[in-house]
C-alpha cells in the first residue's frame, strides 16, 4: 500500500511542477509572443486561415465572439449527427458496426461537441473507426473552444478599456496547433510504445489457453488516448475508457494519462497569472482550487483503500481496498484518486467503476461534479471560478461597504445578473432532470442497475456528469434510449454554453467599463482572505442546492450499510 | 450567423483533415516504431497468439485463476460489474464466489483470500492478479500439478513485476505468462 500511496503522490506533485513552467508557454503562446516552435505552426495556421477565407488580425467584440463560437459549434454537431447515423456505409468500418439512431446520434455529437462525452455506446461495437477519428477530431476543437473563451476573458480583464478583445478563430486554431497537438504527439507515442494499438485493422481473434475463442478489440487507440486526455474530454476509445487495460497498459501509462488531464487545467491558472502579470491572483485561485480538491481526495482514497464493509464482514483479506471495478494494475489508491481528478477536472475518463465505488466516494464524485470549478476543464474551469469570483467579490463588498470592483471595474446589477443566472443553472439542471427521471418511474426504473437508494444514485449523476460536461457515469445506468439520450442532450447543450457565454460577456462588459485605479480603499482580491471568502460562497451555493438530494442517494446507501 | 457560416464549415474541413487525418497518421507512423508495429504487445507460445495485457478467463484447477469478469474476458467488448457496494444480489454473488474458491483449495483459510479474487474488474479484462492472490493458490497448483510447493512459489516469484521503478503503485502477477510457465514446468 505505501508504494501505491507514493505513486499517488509523485503523480500530483510532477503534474503540479510541470504545470507553472506549461502555465507560461501558453500565456506566451496567447499574447502572441515568439515561442520556440513558431516556424512549424505559423505557415500551418496561414494556410488553415488562407483557405478558409479567415483574416486571424481581425479583431472581436464579445459578441461576434459567441456568435462565431455558436456558429463553428453547430456545424460540428450537424457533421457529427451525420457521420454517426452513416457509419455504417461510410468507409473505415472494418467489424461492420451499425449506424447508430438518432437520439443516439443527437446525444453523443452534442456531448463530444461540448466537450462532454457521455457515451451511451460501447467503443467496440458502437462506432467505426471513422466515426472514431470525427470525435478525436471534436476531441481537440471542443478543447480549443473551452480554451479560446477563457482566453477571451483573459483579454478582457488584462485590457484597461477595451472594445475589442482578439479573433476567436485565431485563439481556437492555436490552441490546437501550439497547445494540444504538440502534448497529443508526445502522450500517444508513450502510449503506443506502451503497448496501447495504434491500427487500422478490425477484431483480432485468439483462442486462449483453456481453448475459448474470443476476439479482441484493436484500432487508432493512441491518438485518440492521447488527446482523449489532454482535452479534458474523456470519451474513451473502449467501453471501459482507461481501465480497459489496451487504453491504459501499465502504472506508467496511468502516471502519464493522470498527468495529461491535469496538466492543461492547472497549467490555465498559471497562465493566468502570467498573462494579466497577477502572479498572485493565480496563487490564490491555485489555492482555493487545491483546497477544495484535497478535500474531495483525500477521503475518497481513505474510504476505497479502506474497501466495503460489507465484503469484510464475508471475512476476506481486504488488504487490496475496494477492488469491485478496480484494476489490479492501479490499486484502490490511484483510482480512488483518478476518480476525484477526472470528476473536478471536467475529463470524465476512468479507470475503476464509479458505480461500485464506495457510497461516500460516490458523493465526493457528485460533489467534485457539482461545484465544478476546482480546476475544471480545459478553460471552462477559470471560467466557472471566474463566475464565484464575481460572487464573492459582490458578496464581500456588501459586507464592507464598498462597492464592488475585479481588477479595476465595477460589478453592477448587469453582470450580477448574468452571474447568478449561471450559477444557478447548474443546480437547476441537476435537479430538474433527475426530479423529472425520478417523476416517471414507468421509463426509468428499468434502467437502473442497482436497487434502492445506490439506484437514485445512478440517476442523480448521470445528470450531474451531464450538468457539469464531465461525461464519467455510474454505467451500470442502461442510458441508450430515447428517455436519457434526449433529456441529457438538451441539458448538455444549455449547461456547455450559458456557462461560456455568461462568463464571457461579463468579462466583455467589465472590458467596456471606466478603469478605475486601485487605491487603499480597494477590496484585494488577491489575498488568501479573498480566497477564503470565494470557497465560502462555492460551499455555500453547493451545500444549498445539493445537499437534500445527496441525502435521498450516496448518504442515505452508506448509513443503510453500517 | 451569415457572416461566421461558409469561414467556419471552410475552417471545419481543413482542421478535419489536419487533425482527424495527418495526426493520427503521424501517430500510426511513429507507432510503426513500437512493439509489435503499434497491434498490441503480443507472447507467441507453442504456436498460439496471445497479447499480453488483455487479460484471460482462467477457471480450471491447474491454473492460476485469474479474477472474476463481468464479460467472461471476451475482449470483443469490455465491461465491469457496476454492481453497488450494498447491492444485496451483487454481495450474494461475492459470497458465492468465496464459497466456490474454499471447496476448489482445500486448506485455505477464508481470511487468506485477497478481495480481488472475489470481485470482478473494471474493465473485465484485467490481465493481472496481485501477488496475495498468487500465494493463495500456490497450494491447490501444487496438488493438482504433483509439484513441490516451493517450486511453485519459485515461479510466481520470477514472474512478479515489482512497482514501477521499485517505488510507485502495487506489484502483480501477470496471470497468462505465469500460467505459460507453469506449463513449462
Amino acid at each position: 500500500m505505501k508504494t501505491e500511496i507514493l505513486g499517488v503522490v509523485a503523480m500530483y506533485a510532477v503534474t503540479i511542477l510541470m504545470a507553472i513552467p506549461f502555465g507560461k508557454y501558453i500565456a506566451k503562446v496567447y499574447a502572441g509572443e515568439k515561442t520556440l516552435l513558431d516556424s512549424v505552426f505559423n505557415p500551418l495556421e496561414n494556410l488553415f486561415f488562407r483557405i478558409s477565407g479567415i483574416d486571424r488580425k481581425a479583431e472581436m467584440n464579445w459578441k461576434q465572439h459567441m456568435a462565431a463560437l455558436l456558429t463553428v459549434n453547430f456545424v460540428w454537431f450537424l457533421l457529427g449527427m451525420f457521420v454517426l447515423m452513416n457509419q455504417d456505409w461510410l468507409p473505415l468500418n472494418p467489424d461492420g458496426n451499425p449506424g447508430q439512431t438518432a437520439d443516439l446520434a443527437f446525444n453523443i455529437s452534442i456531448s463530444f461537441v461540448v466537450n462532454c462525452n457521455l457515451q451511451h455506446y460501447s467503443g467496440e461495437s458502437g462506432v467505426s473507426y471513422l466515426s472514431q477519428l470525427f470525435l478525436m477530431f471534436l476531441q481537440f476543437v471542443s478543447a480549443a473552444t473551452g480554451m479560446a473563451a477563457a482566453v477571451i476573458l483573459f483579454i478582457a480583464l488584462k485590457e484597461r478599456t477595451a472594445e475589442k478583445l482578439g479573433n476567436f478563430y485565431n485563439l481556437m486554431v492555436i490552441s490546437c496547433t501550439r497547445i494540444l497537438l504538440p502534448a497529443s504527439i508526445l502522450v500517444a507515442s508513450i502510449l503506443a510504445f506502451n503497448g496501447t494499438p495504434m491500427t487500422f485493422e478490425g477484431k483480432d481473434s485468439i483462442v486462449t489457453m483453456q481453448g475459448d475463442t474470443v476476439a479482441v478489440s484493436t484500432g487508432p487507440v493512441a491518438a485518440f488516448v492521447a488527446i482523449k486526455h489532454l482535452g479534458t474530454n474523456g470519451g474513451g476509445f473502449y467501453g471501459t475508457n482507461s481501465a480497459h487495460p489496451l487504453e491504459n497498459p501499465n502504472y506508467l501509462t496511468n502516471m502519464v494519462e493522470m498527468f495529461s488531464q491535469m496538466i492543461i487545467p492547472l497549467a490555465m491558472i498559471f497562465a493566468l497569472g502570467f498573462f494579466l502579470k497577477r502572479k498572485k491572483m493565480a496563487w490564490m485561485i491555485f489555492g482555493v482550487m487545491t483546497l477544495g480538491f484535497l478535500v474531495l481526495c483525500v477521503p475518497t482514497i481513505t474510504w476505497e483503500v479502506q474497501g466495503n464493509p460489507a465484503i469484510a464482514h464475508m471475512g476476506v483479506d481486504m488488504g487490496s481496498g475496494a477492488m469491485e471495478g478496480k484494476e489490479t494494475r492501479f490499486g484502490s489508491a490511484a483510482s480512488g484518486f483518478w476518480s476525484i481528478a477526472t470528476t473536478v477536472i471536467s475529463t470524465g475518463s476512468v479507470n475503476a467503476m464509479h458505480d461500485s465505488t464506495m457510497p461516500l466516494s460516490g458523493m465526493m464524485q457528485l460533489l467534485a461534479m457539482m461545484t465544478n470549478a476546482f480546476y475544471g476543464g480545459c478553460g471552462v474551469g477559470i471560467l466557472n471560478f471566474f463566475i464565484f469570483i464575481i460572487l464573492a467579490v459582490f458578496i464581500s463588498g456588501l459586507m464592507v461597504g464598498r462597492t464592488p470592483e475585479f481588477l479595476g471595474k465595477k460589478i453592477e446589477g448587469r453582470e450580477m445578473k448574468i452571474a447568478m443566472i449561471v450559477a444557478l443553472l447548474h443546480p437547476l439542471m441537476i435537479l430538474a432532470g433527475t426530479a423529472l427521471a425520478a417523476a416517471f418511474p414507468e421509463i426509468t426504473s428499468a434502467n437502473l442497475n442497482n436497487p434502492g437508494f445506490h439506484g437514485f444514485s445512478e440517476m442523480l449523476y448521470e445528470y450531474t456528469s451531464s450538468a457539469a460536461n464531465n461525461g464519467s457515469g455510474f454505467e451500470g445506468l442502461g442510458d441508450n434510449n430515447p428517455w436519457w439520450n434526449i433529456t441529457t442532450g438538451f441539458v448538455l447543450i444549455l449547461s456547455r454554453f450559458i456557462p461560456i457565454i455568461g462568463p464571457v460577456a461579463i468579462a466583455g462588459l467589465l472590458a467596456n467599463k471606466k478603469y478605475i485605479p486601485e487605491s487603499a480603499g480597494t477590496l484585494r482580491t488577491d489575498s488568501a482572505t479573498f480566497g477564503m471568502m470565494v470557497m465560502a460562497v462555492i460551499i455555500i451555493i453547493t451545500a444549498l442546492s445539493f445537499f437534500p438530494s445527496l441525502t435521498l442517494g450516496p448518504i442515505a446507501e452508506y448509513f443503510s450499510m453500517r | 450567423m451569415t457572416t461566421n457560416i461558409f469561414p467556419a464549415i471552410k475552417l471545419t474541413i481543413v482542421t478535419l483533415i489536419f487533425f482527424g487525418v495527418v495526426y493520427p497518421a503521424m501517430i500510426w507512423a511513429i507507432a510503426q516504431l513500437a512493439p509489435n508495429n503499434g497491434q498490441g504487445k503480443v507472447i507467441n507460445a507453442d504456436g498460439k497468439k496471445y497479447y499480453a495485457n488483455v487479460g484471460q478467463k482462467f477457471t480450471e484447477d491447474k491454473f492460476f485463476w485469474s479474477r472474476p469478469s463481468a464479460v467472461e474476458y471476451n475482449a470483443a467488448g469490455s465491461g465491469g460489474s457496476n454492481k453497488g457496494p450494498s447491492n444485496p444480489e451483487y454481495l450474494a454473488i461475492v459470497q458465492a464466489r468465496i464459497d466456490t474458491f474454499l471447496v476448489h483449495n482445500p486448506g485455505i483459510d477464508k481470511k487468506d483470500i485477497p478481495v480481488e479474487l472475489v470481485t470482478a474488474s473494471g474493465s473485465g479484462l484485467d490481465p493481472d492478479i496481485s501477488l496475495k492472490a498468487a500465494w493463495v493458490q500456490v497450494k491447490r497448483i501444487a496438488a493438482v500439478r504433483k509439484a513441490s510447493e516451493d517450486k511453485i512459489i519459485e515461479l510466481v516469484n520470477a514472474n512478479t513485476e515489482k512497482p514501477l521503478a521499485g517505488m510507485f503503485g502495487p506489484g502483480k502477477v501477470n496471470v497468462l505468462s505465469l500460467n505459460l510457465a507453469l506449463e513449462k514446468l
